[in-house]
C-alpha cells in the first residue's frame, strides 16, 4: 500500500471515516441536528478527492493501484459524481425520517455513507475478488438499512434483502469460480485476452459452456442488483417496506453501482471476441422481460411505492438496452452503448430521486401511500405537483425533461448497432408507461382533492426535490454537457 | 456591444414571466398589481436595450452575427442556438419592445381589478419574449420555436376571459387556423433538415438564416426546390399575418382584452409573417414566381380586407379588418420588391395601429359596448382619446404629413414605377385600398365621436355582433379615462404623427440624415437606392384618401346622405356575412367534409381499433397482474426459486438454441 494507493482511494476513504465520525458522534452529541450537515461536509470532500483525481486522469491518464485491483478512470470517477450526489440527495430528504428514530441516529448516516463508499469501489474495481468484497459492503449496510424503520413490513424487508442478497451474491460468486477455472486469473484484463485468445469450442462438454455457464451466472448475480428479470421479485417487497429514502437509495444508487460493475466486467473481461455476441443477445432478452413484466404489473398496482417499484424494474430493462447495444459487429460504435447507459443512469438518478422525495413529502403528512391520496395535489400544492410531474414526465420519457434524452439516445445506441427490434420494443413499452404515470397526473390535476388544507414540504425534503427536479429540467434543457461527460466515461469503459 | 446585451434583452421578460408565474401568482396574489410593475420594469428594461442595440448596430456594416452556440447534436446534426442582429432585427426590437412598454403601462389601467391581474401579466411577459426572441433568433429552427409560443400565447390571451363562450371559441379558432399556415413552415423546415448535407458540404449550417442566404446566393438550391421552400415559409406568413384565405381568425381575435389585440393582433405578432418573408428575402427575391404570389396575395388581402371593414359595426373589428389590410399591403410591398418601403410601413403601422386599438380599449371603458351604433359624441367627453384616435386615422388613412402616409406612398410609388403588370395591378388594387381605407377609417371615428351619444351599454339589448360588454366594464360613466391609459397613447400618438417624417425624412432633418431609414434597412445583400418622390403618386393617393373620408362625412359625419338610402342590400349582405368565409371554413369544410366525412371514420377507427386495443391492454395490465401477483406471494424460498429458474431457463435457451 502506497501512498498513490491512499491518493486513489480519498473519495471513498472520506466516506469511511465520516461514517465512523458519525458514530463517534452519536454517542457525543445530544442535539443530533449536526449530524446531517457532518454528513454533507464528509461528501464534500469526498467529491474534492473526486475532482482531484479527474485532473490528474485528464492529465496522466487512466490510475491503477492496491496491487492491480483498483483503477481509477473517468468511468469511476463518473459513478462518484453520481453516487455523491444521490447520496447527498438522500441524505437530505431522510431527515425527517430519522429525526423520528429514538436511537441510531448517527447509524443511520453512517450506514449510508459505508454503502455509497462500498458503490464507489465497485465501480473501480478491476479484479473478482475485491469486486466481490465490494458488492457485500454495498449490500450489508442497505439491508440494514432497509429494516430501520419501526413497522413490522421494515423489518421483514430488511431480512428478505439480506436472504436474496447472500443468494445472488452465491450465485456470482459461482460464477466467478467458474470464469477464474477458465481462464486461471481473476484480473479482469488478464480474463480479457484469455478469452480473446481462446476459440469457442462448443463441442467439449467443460470447455466453452463453463465460461457460457460462468458469464450467466454473473449476470444473474448483477441481476439482483439491478432488479432485472427474472431476478427483481424482491423488489416491490423491499421498497414497500424500507423506509422511503432508502428505497429511493436503492433504486437508484445500488442500481447503478450494479450496472457500473456490470459493464467494467462485460466490458473488460468478456468485451473481445465472439463470446461479446452471446452476452449481446442475453442482456437484449432480459432486457425486452424487464421492461415488458415492469410496465405490465405497474399498470396493475395502486400503492405508489409499489408502483415506483415496478417501474423501477421497466426502467432497468431500458437501461439494459444500452448494455446489450455493445456489438462487436459495428467496432465504430463500441462506446455508445456504455456512454447511453450512463447518460441514462444520470438522468434517472435525478428523476427517481424527485419522485421518490415527492412521495416523501405527501405520504409524510397525508399518510397513505395510495394513488387516490394524491387527488387534488396540484391544487393544495401546486409547486410539489409541478415537480411530480416533472419527474413523471421524464421517466415517461417527454420532453423537455432529461429522460426523452436519454431514452432517444439509449434507443438509438440500439438502432445503430442492429438491434432495432429492441428499441421498437422500448418504445411501446414506454406507450405503454404512460398508463400509469398519467394516472397519477390525473389525481393530482383533475381529481377533487379529499380536503383542502394546503400540504408543505418539509424544508429538507423540498430542498432535495426541488434540486432533482431541478435538474430534471435543467439536463433536459441542456443535455449536452453532461452526454459529453458521460461520452468521455464511455470512451475509457470501452477501451480497457 | 458585447453578447450578452442582446441575451438580457430577451431574457428580462423571461425573467418577469417567471417571477409572476412562480413566485407572485402563487404567492401573492393580493398583491397582483405587483405582477404589473414587474412586467413594465421589465419591458422597459428590453426596451432601453434594444436601443443599445440599434445604435450598436448603425456603426456597423452587415448584420452583428455572433458564432453560434450548439445546443444539443445528435448523430451528425447539430441544432444551435444564436442571435443575429441587423438592421431589420434592431428595428424590430425597437417597434416589439417599444409597443409593448406602451401596453404594458396602459394595461395597469385598462385591467384594474381583474381577478385575473397576474395571470395577465404573465402571459405578456412570456409574450413579449417570446416575439423577441423570434426577432433575434438566428436559426430557423429557433424562429419556429418562438413563432409557435407567439402562437401561444396569443391563443391563451384571446382566451383570457375564458368563462365567455365567445372568447374560448375564438382562440381556439385563431390556433388552429394559424395552425394551418404553421404546417407549411414546418415542411420549409423539414426539407431543409432532410436536405442539411447540401449544406454541411459547404460547411453551412441549413437553419442557420444568414447561411441560408448564402446557399441561396451561391445557388445550392434548385429553382424548384426555392420556390417550394419559399412557398412553406409563406403559409406559415398568411397564417400568423392573416392573410387570405387564412385571415378568418383575427376579427375573432377580437374578444382577447384590448391591449392583447393592440400589442399582439396589431403591432407584432400578426407582423411576424412579414417579418419572416423579409427574414428570408433573398429567398423570395430568387424565384419571381414566389415574389408574384406574395404580391397578388397582399393585393388582393388589403382590398378584400378594407370591403368588410367597412361594414362592421363593432370598432374592434373594424381596426381588425384594417390590421389585415394593411398587412396585405405589406405582403405586397415585399412581393413587388419594396423591402424598404414594406418594413417601413410595418414599423408605421405598429404605433398607429397600436393607438387605435388603445382608443378603442378607451372608448369601452368610457361606454361598456364595442359597438359603434350605441355610441357617438363621445368626443366632448373624452378629448384625448379623440385627438389621438384622429391623429392614428390620418396616419393609418395616410394623409401627408401622417407617419402612414411617408410608408405607404413609398409602397405605391415601388409598386406604381416598377414596370411589371403584376406590380402595376397590385399597385392600382393598393389605390383602391387607400379609399376604402380612408373611408372605414372615418366612419368608425365619426360614429364614435361625433354626433349625438346613443347610450352605452345599457341600451345594448340584443345589438352587437359580439354579445355581451368585451371587457366587463359593464356600466357607461361617460369620462375621459385615466391618466396611466392617457400617457401611453399620447406617446404613440406623437410617434404617429412623427414615425414617418423623422425617420426617414426626405432631406436632412437635424440630427437625423436624409433618408435615414432607407438608408439603414437595406435587404440583405442589397444597398440603398433612393425612391425618387413622385409627386403624381402623392397627390393621387392624397386625392383618395380625402375623398373617401369626404364620403364617410357626408355619410356617417353629416348624414346628407344616411347609410340606409344607398346601401345595395344583396351586396351588402354579402360583405358583412364576411364573403360566407365563415360559413365556408366552419358549415362546409369544417363541419362536413372534416368533421361528418373524415372524423366519422376517424372516430370509428378510433373506437373500434384504438380503443379496441387501449382496452385489451388495459385488460392484459390488470389480468396479467394476477398470475405474477400470484408469484409475488412474500415467500423468500418463491423469490429464491424464481431467480434460480431463470438461471436454468437462460442456460437450457442456450443449449436448445445452440
Amino acid at each position: 500500500m502506497t501512498l498513490h494507493d491512499l491518493f486513489l482511494l480519498w473519495p471513498a476513504t472520506a466516506l469511511v471515516g465520516t461514517g465512523l465520525l458519525l458514530i463517534g458522534l452519536d454517542l457525543l452529541l445530544r442535539e443530533k441536528r449536526a449530524l446531517p450537515a457532518v454528513v454533507l461536509a464528509g461528501l464534500a470532500i469526498s467529491l474534492a478527492g473526486a475532482i482531484t483525481l479527474w485532473g490528474v486522469v485528464e492529465r496522466e491518464g487512466p490510475q491503477v493501484g492496491i496491487f492491480g485491483t483498483l483503477r481509477m478512470d473517468a468511468f469511476s470517477l463518473f459513478f462518484a459524481y453520481l453516487f455523491i450526489t444521490a447520496t447527498a440527495l438522500v441524505v437530505l430528504a431522510s431527515e425527517p425520517v430519522v429525526r423520528r428514530l429514538q436511537r441510531w441516529q448517527g447509524e443511520y448516516y453512517a450506514l449510508v455513507l459505508f454503502a455509497s463508499s462500498g458503490m464507489m469501489l465497485l465501480a473501480s474495481a478491476t479484479e473478482l475478488i475485491t469486486l466481490y468484497i465490494a458488492l457485500e459492503l454495498t449490500a450489508l449496510p442497505l439491508a440494514a438499512l432497509s429494516a430501520f424503520g419501526t413497522d413490522r413490513r421494515s423489518r421483514e424487508a430488511g431480512v428478505k434483502f439480506l436472504i436474496l442478497s447472500a443468494f445472488s451474491s452465491a450465485v456470482l460468486l459461482y460464477g466467478m469460480v467458474l470464469v477464474y477455472a477458465f481462464t486461471g486469473t481473476t484480473h479482469l484484463d488478464a480474463i480479457g485476452r484469455t478469452v480473446f485468445q481462446t476459440p469457442l469450442d462448443w463441442s467439449i462438454p467443460l470447455g466453452s459452456w463453463a465460461l457460457l455457464g460462468g458469464v450467466v451466472l454473473i449476470a444473474a448475480g448483477f441481476g439482483f442488483k439491478i432488479s432485472s428479470v427474472p431476478f427483481q421479485m424482491w423488489v416491490s417487497d423491499v421498497y414497500e417496506g424500507a423506509p422511503t429514502p432508502i428505497t429511493a437509495y436503492l433504486s437508484v444508487a445500488s442500481k447503478a453501482a450494479g450496472f457500473a460493475a456490470l459493464l467494467r466486467v462485460f466490458s473488460t473481461a468478456f468485451g473481445l471476441g465472439a463470446l461479446q455476441e452471446q452476452w449481446s443477445l442475453l442482456f437484449a432478452g432480459l432486457s425486452a422481460a424487464s421492461m415488458t413484466v415492469g410496465n405490465l404489473v405497474a399498470m396493475a398496482q395502486n400503492n405508489i411505492k409499489r408502483l415506483l417499484a415496478y417501474s423501477t424494474i421497466a426502467h432497468a430493462g431500458y437501461i439494459l438496452v444500452g448494455v446489450a447495444a455493445v456489438s462487436a459487429r459495428a467496432p465504430d460504435q463500441a462506446t455508445i452503448g456504455p456512454a447511453g447507459v450512463l447518460f441514462y443512469l444520470a438522468g434517472y438518478t435525478l428523476t427517481n430521486l424527485a419522485a421518490f422525495f415527492g412521495v416523501i413529502a405527501i405520504t409524510a403528512q397525508i399518510g397513505g401511500e395510495n394513488i387516490e391520496d394524491f387527488a387534488g395535489l396540484g391544487r393544495r400544492s401546486p409547486l410539489l405537483a409541478l415537480a411530480i410531474t416533472l419527474s413523471l414526465v421524464s421517466l415517461l420519457g417527454i420532453p423537455p425533461t432529461i429522460g426523452f434524452w436519454a431514452k432517444l439516445y439509449i434507443f438509438g445506441s440500439a438502432v445503430r448497432t442492429g438491434l432495432a427490434w429492441l428499441a421498437v420494443v422500448g418504445v411501446i413499452n414506454s406507450v405503454l408507461s404512460a398508463y400509469y404515470y398519467l394516472r397519477i397526473v390525473r389525481a393530482m390535476f383533475f381529481l377533487p382533492p379529499k380536503e383542502d388544507a394546503p400540504l408543505r414540504a418539509s424544508p429538507s425534503v423540498g430542498t432535495a426535490l426541488a434540486f432533482s427536479a431541478g435538474g430534471v429540467v435543467f439536463f433536459g434543457v441542456l443535455p449536452f454537457f453532461l452526454l459529453r461527460l458521460a461520452e468521455i466515461a464511455a470512451r475509457i469503459a470501452g477501451s480497457a | 456591444m458585447r453578447e450578452s446585451v442582446a441575451w438580457l434583452i430577451l431574457f428580462l421578460p423571461v425573467a418577469s414571466f417567471l417571477a409572476i408565474g412562480l413566485v407572485v401568482r402563487p404567492f401573492l396574489n393580493r398583491w397582483a398589481v405587483l405582477a404589473g410593475y414587474l412586467t413594465v420594469v421589465a419591458v422597459a428594461g428590453s426596451f432601453l436595450l434594444s436601443l443599445v442595440a440599434l445604435r450598436a448596430t448603425l456603426g456597423h456594416e452587415g448584420p452583428i452575427g455572433w458564432p453560434s452556440h450548439p445546443w444539443v447534436t445528435i448523430g451528425d446534426f447539430t441544432v444551435r442556438v444564436g442571435i443575429r442582429l441587423d438592421s431589420l432585427t434592431a428595428i424590430m426590437l425597437v417597434v416589439v419592445s417599444g409597443v409593448s412598454l406602451a401596453v404594458q403601462i396602459y394595461s395597469l389601467g385598462y385591467m384594474r381589478g381583474d381577478p385575473g391581474l397576474a395571470r395577465y401579466f404573465a402571459y405578456m411577459s412570456l409574450f413579449t419574449a417570446s416575439m423577441l426572441g423570434l426577432v433575434l433568433s438566428s436559426s430557423l429552427l429557433l424562429v419556429y420555436v418562438f413563432w409557435e409560443l407567439v402562437g401561444l400565447c396569443s391563443y391563451l390571451l384571446i382566451g383570457f376571459w375564458y368563462h365567455r363562450p365567445a372568447a374560448a371559441a375564438a382562440a381556439k379558432k385563431a390556433f388552429i387556423v394559424t395552425r394551418l399556415g404553421d404546417l407549411g413552415f414546418l415542411l420549409a423546415l423539414l426539407y431543409l433538415f432532410f436536405h442539411r448535407s447540401t449544406f454541411s458540404a459547404q460547411g453551412l449550417d441549413p437553419f442557420d438564416i444568414g447561411h441560408l442566404h448564402q446557399a441561396v446566393t451561391a445557388g445550392l438550391l434548385s429553382g424548384t426546390a426555392v420556390t417550394w421552400l419559399g412557398l412553406g415559409i409563406f403559409a406559415g406568413a398568411i397564417g400568423k399575418s392573416a392573410q387570405f384565405p387564412l385571415h378568418v381568425w383575427l376579427p375573432d381575435a377580437m374578444e382577447g382584452p384590448t391591449p392583447v389585440s393592440a400589442l399582439i393582433h396589431a403591432a407584432t405578432m400578426v407582423a411576424a409573417g412579414v417579418f419572416l418573408v423579409a427574414r428570408v428575402f433573398p429567398l423570395f427575391e430568387a424565384s419571381p414566381a414566389l415574389m408574384h404570389t406574395v404580391a397578388l396575395i397582399g393585393g388582393f388581402t388589403s382590398v378584400f380586407a378594407a370591403t368588410m371593414g367597412m361594414v362592421m359595426n363593432d370598432i374592434k373589428r373594424v381596426i381588425a379588418y384594417s390590421t389585415i389590410s394593411q398587412l396585405g399591403l405589406m405582403m405586397l410591398a415585399l412581393g413587388v420588391g419594396a423591402y424598404t418601403a414594406g418594413v417601413f410601413h410595418l414599423f408605421n403601422h405598429a404605433f398607429f395601429k397600436a393607438l387605435l386599438f388603445l382608443g378603442a380599449g378607451s372608448v369601452n371603458h368610457a361606454t361598456g359596448t364595442f359597438d359603434m351604433r350605441l355610441m357617438g359624441g363621445l368626443r366632448r367627453f373624452m378629448p384625448w382619446t379623440y385627438a389621438t384616435f384622429l391623429v392614428a386615422s390620418l396616419s393609418l388613412a395616410g394623409v401627408f404629413p401622417f407617419a402612414g402616409f411617408w410608408s405607404k406612398d413609398e409602397v405605391l410609388t415601388e409598386a406604381l414605377t416598377k414596370g411589371e403588370p403584376v406590380a402595376l395591378l397590385v399597385g392600382v388594387l393598393a389605390l383602391v385600398g387607400v379609399f376604402l381605407t380612408a373611408f372605414y377609417a372615418f366612419r368608425a371615428l365619426f360614429l364614435t365621436f361625433h354626433g349625438e351619444f346613443r347610450g352605452g351599454a345599457e341600451a345594448q339589448v340584443g345589438a352587437g355582433d359580439h354579445g355581451a360588454n368585451g371587457s366587463g366594464h359593464g356600466k357607461a360613466h361617460l369620462a375621459e379615462s385615466p391618466l396611466v391609459m392617457v400617457v401611453p397613447m399620447v406617446a404613440l400618438g406623437i410617434l404617429a404623427i412623427a414615425s414617418g417624417v423623422v425617420a426617414n425624412p426626405p432631406g436632412v432633418l437635424g440630427p437625423v440624415p436624409s433618408h435615414w431609414f432607407a438608408h439603414f434597412v437595406v435587404k440583405p445583400g442589397g444597398h440603398f437606392e433612393e425612391v425618387p418622390f413622385n409627386l403624381g403618386t402623392a397627390v393621387l393617393s392624397n386625392l383618395l384618401a380625402l375623398a373617401g373620408i369626404g364620403v364617410a362625412w357626408l355619410v356617417y359625419g353629416a348624414r346628407r346622405m344616411p347609410a340606409e338610402r344607398w346601401t345595395v342590400r344583396p351586396v351588402y349582405r354579402v360583405v358583412a356575412r364576411k364573403y360566407f368565409m365563415d360559413d365556408l371554413y366552419e358549415r362546409v369544410m369544417a363541419g362536413g367534409l372534416f368533421y361528418r366525412f373524415l372524423c366519422g371514420v376517424v372516430d370509428w377507427f378510433d373506437r373500434v381499433v384504438v380503443d379496441g386495443t387501449a382496452e385489451a391492454i388495459g385488460w392484459i395490465g390488470r389480468n396479467a397482474g394476477k398470475p405474477l401477483a400470484w408469484m409475488q406471494n412474500g415467500q423468500v424460498q418463491a423469490y429464491a426459486g424464481a431467480i434460480g429458474l431463470g438461471i436454468a431457463l437462460i442456460l437450457i435457451v442456450y443449449m436448445v438454441w445452440r
